[in-house]
This record gives structure tokens, sequence and C-alpha cells, in this order.
């Protein structure tokens, strides 16, 4: 009987250990990404200023990312670009999120014509290459920040309605709302007080995956010519106009923007791998 | 017909736990089978009797060594006598050991039934042993070029069955093998089983029908709530709850439509949930304090062998 | 019994033919839309781009375009035009934009192929190694190099790789499918492969790791199955088992996956051929829009999605004949000898 109770309470304290490190994991992940974010708008110009007694400066303490052709540090520049590249996500993936919300929900509660005609929707928003609908969604809208918002808000957000979807419809199927139908709740009533709560998780958890893509997306665009205009030094950008200079023997010009973007990439993943995790800790133990 | 005095398979006080996880990440150790005891010899039909979701198949996959990795295992298992460890068991089955699994899932859905029962060896000799054995079971040629989701339930059983026929495995166990058959197919499959067994092979024939295994068994070792409660020969569950000398058999007895038809009060217990003591406690007219102390060894008693402090 | 899931699978393809149509048609209309909320005028965007435009060749594409026409009008004049053949000129290129694209798409079709049948390849391996050894340490190292690589942009890995193996290394030249200078027909298939090779491993890197992954998932739910086990109770080891039943039961929905990945191949491709200067539809089409080239912008777009929905379409069939689960009813047991 001692043994049983240890091993409980083994259990317990390990539990316990797992979910606390997951939010602290978590908040320190969160941490490092509102840091960068508030450093870039801090640097303002500093990033843009032109020194040409300092330029094509390889990696050293002072410039440890090195200086452009036109001296331009490159830490800074590459900070800035980070900033922007976490704005640009976050605004187009909470756009994003929250059209897919609608979206599912209304495919799981509206009629079953409402349901194909989304299934098809989604299926065109998935048919046409995504980077090929965004080069035309930002030529529609001349190009710029508009363009690339709309761009990626309007091409991210099937996956994470189709998830949507599913749980409403799992929800819808349960008893207590069938209950509450014949209590003579109103449809908004159970979305708002049954539905709604339920999706929440889901909803956090898709937004925080949709940063990724959508971080990936605008520099693709941006590297393009599509995205930001070209005097803003958005990562694509910088990237762009380091081509010319690679065969010059100027390496850092590309790697530290583009190792420093995939490791915000990563960041975060692991933040939307963890709040799965606290939210749904099933998925934890596959 | 074999006068080897060694048992083909002893188990001797097996016990399988799963660590599991719940729902705040807590981990526990989750103990399904304990203090398990059976015997099996040649020439033989054990059956393993109880009511389902007891974890019977478990036995199975412990003897062949098959269980999931957070499976903890412990207490001993010999075959002929030889202590069956991992490298024995991974060399005997298949070959020596044979199972009967239960279920159509244990089947490839994208396979050929002839090809998967015929199993990994493409012999000519193999080919012509299957189509004996389909004939034997009443599965037609055409069967074989099947795939599992065309089968009905019956004819997957006997596929399945066929499986173990096939090889010339000396112990065989059989989970649950019948189920899903008319009565004549599961008549039939068993007296193979039969056969088998006077041919001198081993059976363990794990069932919940215990009238079917009153008709084929030699033995048998009512299972409850992940133990053996009692093993006993078969003629004593015929000559009634006198001959029989656990509570529950008894209570099992009673409980048969061709007896009193009586079901037992109350619930088996759950895994992560047992009482101390006696595991039959609870549910046990006999049950005094002693019974609660621990969970009673299993004794000799008139030929067979229980796990009760108060069984005479 | 053949005869109807024949019948069967023909329905379910006709259904998704059906689809498809729609699709397309809705395509062309998002795509057109898009293309005139564009705030230029072709015409105007002919007429500056090029040096001297004679007065037919002014008319010639304001009829194409069916300018001053209400919008639905232009739209149906231009798709009658598209399904007669005629998907107009290229602003930029000055050559009609079927012939561009046909000349083109061979680039990037080479290109594609390549990297799909390297990513499938290199793909289904790691998925398997890491699905047999899973928990172990050769499966967290391939898992983490594979998230890894869902993190990284295209283009830079692409750079990084012009970085290694053009600036350093030297191995492979800068830009340009063909050498410059020599007329395309003198290009030897070995020039072709030389020029292939750096965008081609690029698209296979940033592809394989959802193959693998995927693969990986599916092997998992294979290898823990109920017959697996039993496979493994009848004395199967695991090579044995992997024959039998793990390629059997993960193969067809790897090549699914692949054929359903043309979409993130083409995007790809995309950037790859803007990295590399491959001259292939990537790079024409993100050039057609920076130089708002409409005609060939749109005639790319309306080609991808042909394209993607080809692969879908594809791979429904290959799972529709393949598995012969599809297009079966379950009969019932008494009908076949029970
Ligand atoms: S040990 Fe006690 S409680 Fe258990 S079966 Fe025997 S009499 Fe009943």
């Amino acid at each position: 009987m001692d043994k049983q109770l240890a091993i409980k309470a083994s259990g317990q304290r390990f539990g316990f250990n797992r979910r606390v490190r997951t939010v602290i994991i978590s908040i320190f992940l969160l941490g490092i990404i509102i840091g960068i974010f508030i450093a870039g708008i801090f640097i303002g110009d500093d990033a843009m200023a032109v020194d040409f007694t300092r330029k094509g400066i390889r990696p050293s303490w002072e410039y440890p990312f090195g200086t452009d052709w036109l001296g331009r540090n490159m830490l800074l520049r590459t900070v800035k670009g980070l900033s922007i590249s976490i704005m640009v996500g976050t605004v187009a993936s909470a756009v994003s999120a929250v059209l897919a919300t609608i979206i599912g929900i209304a495919a799981a509660m509206g009629s079953k014509w409402m349901d194909s005609a989304i299934g098809w929707l989604i299926d065109l928003v998935m048919g046409v290459p995504h980077l090929l609908l965004l080069i035309l969604i930002a030529f529609a809208c001349g190009r710029g920040l508009t363009g690339l918002l709309t761009g990626i808000a309007v091409t991210h957000w099937t996956g994470l309605a189709r998830l949507v979807r599913a749980e409403v419809l799992q929800i819808r199927s349960q008893q207590y709302i069938t209950i509450s139908r014949r209590l003579g709740k109103s449809t908004g009533w159970i979305l708002l007080h049954h539905i709604l709560p339920h999706v929440l998780p889901q909803f956090v958890v898709g937004l925080v995956l949709l940063f990724p893509h959508a971080i990936l997306h605008e520099s693709s665009l941006s590297f393009l010519g599509y995205g930001l205009p070209p005097e803003q030094p958005a990562i694509g950008i910088i990237l762009a106009e380091s081509m010319k200079y690679l065969t010059g023997g100027m390496w850092w010009l590309a790697f530290f923007p583009g190792i420093t973007l995939v490791l915000i990439v990563i960041l975060f993943d692991k933040l939307g791998e963890n709040l799965k995790t606290l939210l749904d800790p099933y998925s934890a133990h596959e | 017909m074999c006068h080897d005095n060694l048992p083909l398979l002893e188990v001797d006080n097996l016990s399988v736990s799963f660590r599991m996880y719940d729902k705040a990440f807590e981990q526990r150790d989750l103990k399904v089978i304990q203090d398990l005891t059976i015997t099996v010899n040649k020439g033989e039909i054990l059956a393993v009797a109880g009511s389902s979701g007891s974890g019977k198949s478990l036995l199975a996959h412990a003897v062949l060594g098959l269980l999931p990795q957070n499976a903890t295992v412990g207490g001993r298992i010999f075959y002929k006598g030889r202590p069956l460890d991992v490298e024995n068991q991974r060399k005997l089955r298949g070959s020596e050991i044979a199972l009967i699994p239960q279920s159509v899932t244990y089947l490839d859905p994208l396979m050929q039934v002839g090809k998967q029962a015929r199993g990994a060896d493409k012999s000519p000799k193999r080919l012509r042993r299957q189509r004996e054995v389909f004939q034997r079971l009443n599965l037609t040629r055409q069967t074989e070029k099947l795939y599992p989701f065309q089968l009905s339930g019956g004819m997957a059983r006997r596929v399945l069955f066929s499986t173990a026929i096939i090889t010339d495995a000396e112990l065989v166990i059989a989970d649950e093998p019948t189920p899903g058959m008319h009565l004549d197919q599961a008549l039939e499959a068993l007296s193979i089983l039969r056969e088998l067994a006077d041919k001198g092979k081993g059976i363990i024939l794990i069932t919940h029908d215990i009238d079917l295994a009153l008709q084929f068994a030699d033995k048998i070792a009512v299972f409850y709530a992940g133990t053996t409660v009692e093993e006993l020969p078969v003629a004593d569950f015929a000559k009634g709850p006198g001959a029989l000398r656990h509570p529950y058999s008894k209570a099992l007895w009673h409980a048969l439509p061709q007896n009193d038809f009586m079901p037992i009060e109350g619930f088996q217990p759950y895994a992560g949930d047992l009482p101390e003591g006696c595991l039959f406690a609870p549910r046990c007219p006999l049950k005094t304090s002693e019974c609660e102390a621990e969970n009673p060894p299993m004794r000799k008693l008139r030929g067979g062998k229980v796990r009760c402090v108060h069984a005479s | 019994m053949k005869r109807k899931r024949l019948i069967n699978i023909s329905k379910a393809i006709g259904k998704y033919l059906f689809r498809v149509l729609t699709l397309l048609l809705a395509t062309s209309v998002v795509a057109f839309v898009l293309a005139s909320l564009s705030p230029i005028d072709p015409v105007q965007q002919y007429v500056m781009g090029a040096g001297a435009v004679s007065m037919e060749q002014r008319e010639a594409i304001s009829e194409y375009w069916g300018l001053n026409a209400p919008p639905t009008e232009r739209y149906l004049n231009w798709l009658s035009a598209i399904l007669r053949g005629d998907m107009g000129v290229s602003i930029l290129y000055r050559q009609p934009v079927a012939y561009i694209i046909a000349d083109r798409f061979i680039n990037t079709f080479a290109l594609m192929m390549t990297s799909w049948i390297l990513s499938g390849i290199i793909g289904f391996t790691l998925g398997c190694i890491m699905g047999i050894w899973r928990g172990k340490w050769v499966d967290s190292i391939i898992k983490r190099v594979c998230l890894v690589l869902c993190s990284v942009p295209t283009f830079w890995l692409g750079l990084v790789f012009l970085l290694i193996f053009s600036v350093w290394l030297g191995w492979f030249p800068i830009g340009f499918s063909s050498p410059i200078g020599i007329a395309d027909s003198d290009v030897s298939i070995w020039q072709r492969l030389y020029h292939l090779a750096l965008p081609a491993l690029t698209l296979s890197f940033i592809s394989f790791a959802n193959v693998a992954m995927h693969t990986r998932q599916k092997l998992v739910d294979v290898l823990e199955s109920d017959y697996v086990l039993f496979a493994r109770a009848r004395g199967e080891d695991t090579w044995t088992i992997m024959k039998r039943h793990g390629f059997r039961n993960t193969l067809l929905p790897a090549i699914t996956l692949q054929f359903a990945s043309f979409a993130e191949l083409f995007g790809g491709s995309v950037l790859a051929e803007n990295v590399f200067s491959y001259p292939g539809l990537g790079s024409a089409v993100s050039a057609a829009g920076l130089n708002s080239d409409v005609p060939l912008l749109l005639g790319i777009t309306l080609f991808s999605a042909l394209f993607v929905f080809s692969g879908n379409f594809i791979a429904n069939i290959i799972y529709g004949v393949v598995d012969p689960r599809i297009g079966e009813e379950r009969p019932h047991g008494q009908a076949i000898g029970d």
C-alpha cells in the first residue's frame, strides 16, 4: 500500500514539474519574441545609417553580423527586419485565425449547402499554389504592406478552418447542446456559451502555429519583390539585396539574417507546441 | 500420449502493469494482471474463463513477449521447464507457440488472406497445407484471394484460426476464437483444437463462454480481476457447486442459464481501483476480516488449486 | 464484383472531374478579378514597355482585353479566347503566352520532377528509418532535422547552397540554366543537368521533411497495429514485417501525399528558380507580376492551377485503383460461401 501511495505522490510531483516547466518555457519564448519586436521598434533609423568608412566588414566583436556594401550595421538591420516580420506575422495570422474560426463555425453550424460551399472554397484556395495567389493579391493591391497582409490572411485560414469545423461538429452532437436547444436557447446563445469556449483553445494554438507560415510567406514575398518597399529592411529584402554581393564573398549578408529568421520561426513553432501541450495534455504523450 | 512429466507451460505469479499518463500529466502504474498462475500440460486444453474486460488477452501477449513498451512484467514463465525469456520468446514465437488472435483487426487490411494465413513461409508445402486447412474450415478456394474487409465475421475468425493450425506449434494460445462464428462452426473449430490436443499439443483457450469451454477443455482456470482464482478439472464444474472450490466459481456456476441463471451481484473491480486483500472480497458472501489482509496465495485443494482463505 | 467496383470508381472520378472543372472556372474568375483590380492598364503597359507600337498592334490588344466593355463581358471575352487557346501576348517577352509557358514548362517540369522524386525517396526512406527506430536517437535526430527544415525559407536554403556549392566550392555556376551565348539546341543534356542540380537539391530539401514526418506517423500506426502484433506473434522479424506489412501500408499514403503536394512544389520552384535564375515558369511568373505583364501572370496562374488539380486528381485515382477497399461495398458474408 505504501508503495502505491509513493508512486501516486511522485506521479503528482512529476506532473506538477512538467506543467510548470512548460509554462516557464512558454513565457521565456514569448519574452524573446517580444524582446526582439521591441528592440526593432527602438532601432529606428540606425538600421539605415550608411557609413562608407566601414563597408563590407566581416563579422567581428564590434559588428557581430558584419556590415554591408554601404557600411550598414547588419545586426541592427537584422533585428529590425525580424521585428517587422514579427509584426506582419502577428497581424496576418490574427486576421487569418479569426477568419478561419468564423468560417469553420459557419461550416459546422450552417446548412449542408453552406458546408459544401465552404469545402469547395477551401479546395479553391488550396488549388492555386499559395505563392502564386499571394503574388496575384499583392499585384491586385498594388504591392506593399496592404497586399502582403491581405494575401497572407486570405491564404492561410484553410487548415485551421477545417480543424474548427471538426471540433464544432463534435461539440454540436453532444447531449448538453441538444438539451440547451430543447430548452429553447437560441443558436446565438449556444454559440456564445457552449461552442466558442470550446473552440478557444484551438483558436489560440492555431493562431500561434500560423505564425511560422505567415512569416515564411512574408519573407518569401518580400524576397521576390512583392512585399514591403525596398527601403524597409525586411529579412526578405535584405536577403534579396545580398544576392548581388555573395559572389564577392560577403556570405554574412545572407547567412545571419536567414539563420535568425529560421530561429524565430522555430521559436514560434515551439511556443505553439507548448501551448498545445498545456491546453490539451493528451497530445503530449504520443 | 506424452508421458513427459514436465508441464508444457507454467505461468507462476505473473503480473503485468502499465505505466499510464492521465490528464494532469500524472504518471502511475496500472496493474492489470497480478498473481496469475496456470499450468498447461501436453495433450491438454486449459480454458482460461472469465468475464470480458478482465485482462485475459494480456496473458497471451505476456507469454509471447508482445506487450507494449510501457508494460512491466513480473513473475516467471517456464516453457518445457526452461525459463521463457525474451530470447526464447523470440525463437519460439510462431514456430513452437502459436496465437489465434481475437479479431479481424489482426489481419493486414491490404493483404489477401491466403497469403496471410501462410505467413512468411513461401514454400509449396506451406501452400498445400494452407489449402488443406482452409478446406477443413469450410473456406472455399476463392477465399484465399479476398481481402479482410471482404470477409464476414465468421470467415475472418476461421482465417485467423487457420493461421495457428497451419504451423506445427506445440502450444496454441487461442484468444476468444469463437465469437461471431455460427454454433456449428464454433463446434468444428473447437473440435479441431481438441484434435490437436489429442495429438499431444497443449492448448490455452481464452474464453468468456464457459459452456463451450466445458465441452472441450480438460481444465478450467477461472479468471477474475486480473488473477486466477481457481484451477480445476472440468469434471468438477459438471458436478456442481459442491465440487467447486472458490466462491466466485460457485457464483459463476449459478449464473449459467442451464443452472439457476442467477447473475452475480456487484461489479468486477477495474484495474487501478482494486480492493485490498482478496480481489473478490467486496462481492463475496463468505468474506471475513482475514480475507482483506492480503490476496490469498494459490493453494492445492482436492486435485485443483484455489486462491481463497476459506475454501475447503 | 469487379465490374461493380469499376462503375463505382468511375462514378467517383466523374464527380471529381466535375469539381475540378468548377474549381478551374472559379480560379479563372478570381485571377481575372484580381488582375483587373490592379491599377495597371494592360494596353498602357504594353505601349509603355515597347519602343514603337503600331496602330494595329494597339487595336489587337484593345480587342483582346475588350476594353470599354463591362467587366462580365470582358471576362467572358477573355475566357473564350483562352478556351480557343489564345492566351494573349506577353508584354515582357513579346511572345505569345502559350509559347512561353510551353517553353518554360519543360524546364520547370524537369526541376519539379527531379526534386519530387528525390524528396519522395529521401522522405520515405527517412520516414521508415524513424518509424522503425521510433523513440531511439536516430528517430529524434532525424525528427529534429525535419522540423528545422520545415522552418527554413526555400530561398534562404537556396542562397546557402549557392554560397557553399557555387561560391566556396565552385562546383556549380551561379545562374542560368543554359550557358549564355549558346543556342538552346546546342546545350547538352549534361549542361542542363549541371544547372538543374542546385535548384533541384534546394527544392527536395524543402519538401522531403513533410513526406518523412507523414511516413513516420503512418508507419508508427502500422507497427503498433494489431496485425503487426500478430505478425510478431508468428515469429516475423522487423525486416520481414516491413516487407510484408510496413511498405504495403505506408507507400500508398506517401505517394498520394506526394501527388497532393504539387501546390507547395510549385510555390517552392518559384523561389528556387528566382534564386538560381533558372528559366522556368516560376521566374517568369514573378517577373510577370513585377512588370505588370497581366497576360503572362494570368496564363501561368491558370496553368499552375491545372497542374495542381491534376496532381490531386492523380492522387485520388491512385488511391481508388490501388487500394482494394475503395469502391467496393462490404459484401454480405452469406454471399461468398458462408
Ligand atoms: S478469500 Fe475470503 S473474500 Fe476471498 S473468496 Fe475466499 S472467502 Fe471470499
